[in-house]
């Protein structure tokens, strides 16, 4: 009972901290102050993520969300401005929309399965084979490894070609590795038009 | 920020430590959390904090542009050979369980291992891809 009411605790205060964050940074003006506590914020996620025993996307969330895309933004920030010009909207119109859409997806969540329910239908479908018979079909303990990687392979498949595509995206909207010292014998120097 | 000789020292003995660390989670997968998509985003993340401390032209040298753009098409090349690979022996597309005959648990085993290091390769390329498209841009 005390361990429950420790992480009952835990969750409640990365809420907390999390609602706080959010709030700053829609009101920061500053953007390089605003990708920072983005990181911050992401991590917190990822607390959140591990106290829900979802640790493979907690460590995706860390990773992505407060490594890579904090220093993306930065690579952003460095290209354009790192101050918000003044809104064109009224802030309150914003305000409501993000009220009115809250609601509606906390309205949304009334109909869903408690948190946890083990008769949840998606506890019901393939996950009890999942969990059962996967150590003798594949062999790994790590079930979360073998539903990506193999049961849902063709998935795992498509998901690194969006991946790639992605990055083949950056390449051509960002003009190729462009260098800033600008080496005229670099082989990929050519086709950069602009 | 490149003259900051802490950083320097820091970021120095903190990069192959990062890079290894990028490693267990790729091949540890199996056994705890981690997989070919976090470490590929983890051993990116030392490259790049490479290229911060040491400057982008430091890390164009190590990993030149043309082995990041082999690199981003090799990772799913060796996922869908895989698949193919598993064709071949008789069985669907990425049906792992062929690639050894006599233990189809082996051969999920190892099929496992090939396309998360797939899919390694080709995330840990892709976000320096997409790093060096940003930061290698000149502000206009």
């Amino acid at each position: 009972m005390g361990e429950q009411a420790m992480g009952a605790a835990i969750e409640a205060s990365l809420f907390l901290l999390m609602i706080v964050l959010a709030v700053v940074i829609a009101r920061l003006r500053s953007l390089f102050a605003a990708a920072m506590l983005f990181g911050i914020f992401s991590l917190l996620a990822a607390g959140m993520q591990t106290m829900m025993d979802a640790v493979d996307v907690a460590f995706t969330e860390a990773a992505v969300g407060a490594g890579i895309s904090t220093v993306l933004f930065l690579g952003a920030l460095g290209l354009t401005t790192s101050n918000e010009t003044r809104p064109l909207h009224h802030r309150v119109i914003g305000l409501a929309v993000v009220t009115a859409t809250g609601l509606l997806l906390a309205y949304g969540t009334l109909d869903m399965p408690a948190y946890g329910d083990p008769n949840a239908p998606i506890h019901r479908h393939v996950a009890p084979h999942y969990l059962v018979d996967s150590s003798a079909e594949i062999g790994i303990p790590n079930v979360v490894t073998s539903v990506l990687a193999s049961y849902r392979g063709y998935d795992t498949y498509g998901e690194t070609t969006v991946v790639l595509t992605a990055a083949v995206g950056a390449i051509l909207l960002l003009g190729g590795f462009v260098t800033r010292s600008g080496d005229p014998d670099r082989r990929d120097g050519d086709g950069e038009g602009a | 920020m490149r003259e900051t000789i802490i950083l320097r020292i820091v970021g120095k003995a903190l990069v192959p430590f990062i890079l290894l660390f990028a490693l267990y989670v790729q091949f540890h997968g199996d056994y705890g959390p981690g997989g070919g998509f976090q470490a590929g985003v983890i051993f990116a993340a030392g490259l790049i904090l490479h290229a911060l401390i040491f400057g982008l032209d430091s890390l164009r040298e190590k990993v030149p542009p043309i082995v990041v753009e082999v690199g981003i098409a090799l990772g799913a090349l060796l996922y869908a050979g895989v698949g193919v690979v598993s064709m071949l022996m008789g069985g669907e597309f990425l049906h792992y369980g062929m690639l050894d005959t006599h233990d189809m648990a082996h051969g999920q085993h190892l099929g496992i291992l090939l396309v998360e290091l797939g899919v390694g390769i080709t995330v840990t390329f892709v976000m320096v891809a997409i790093f060096y498209a940003f930061a290698g841009r000149s502000r206009q």
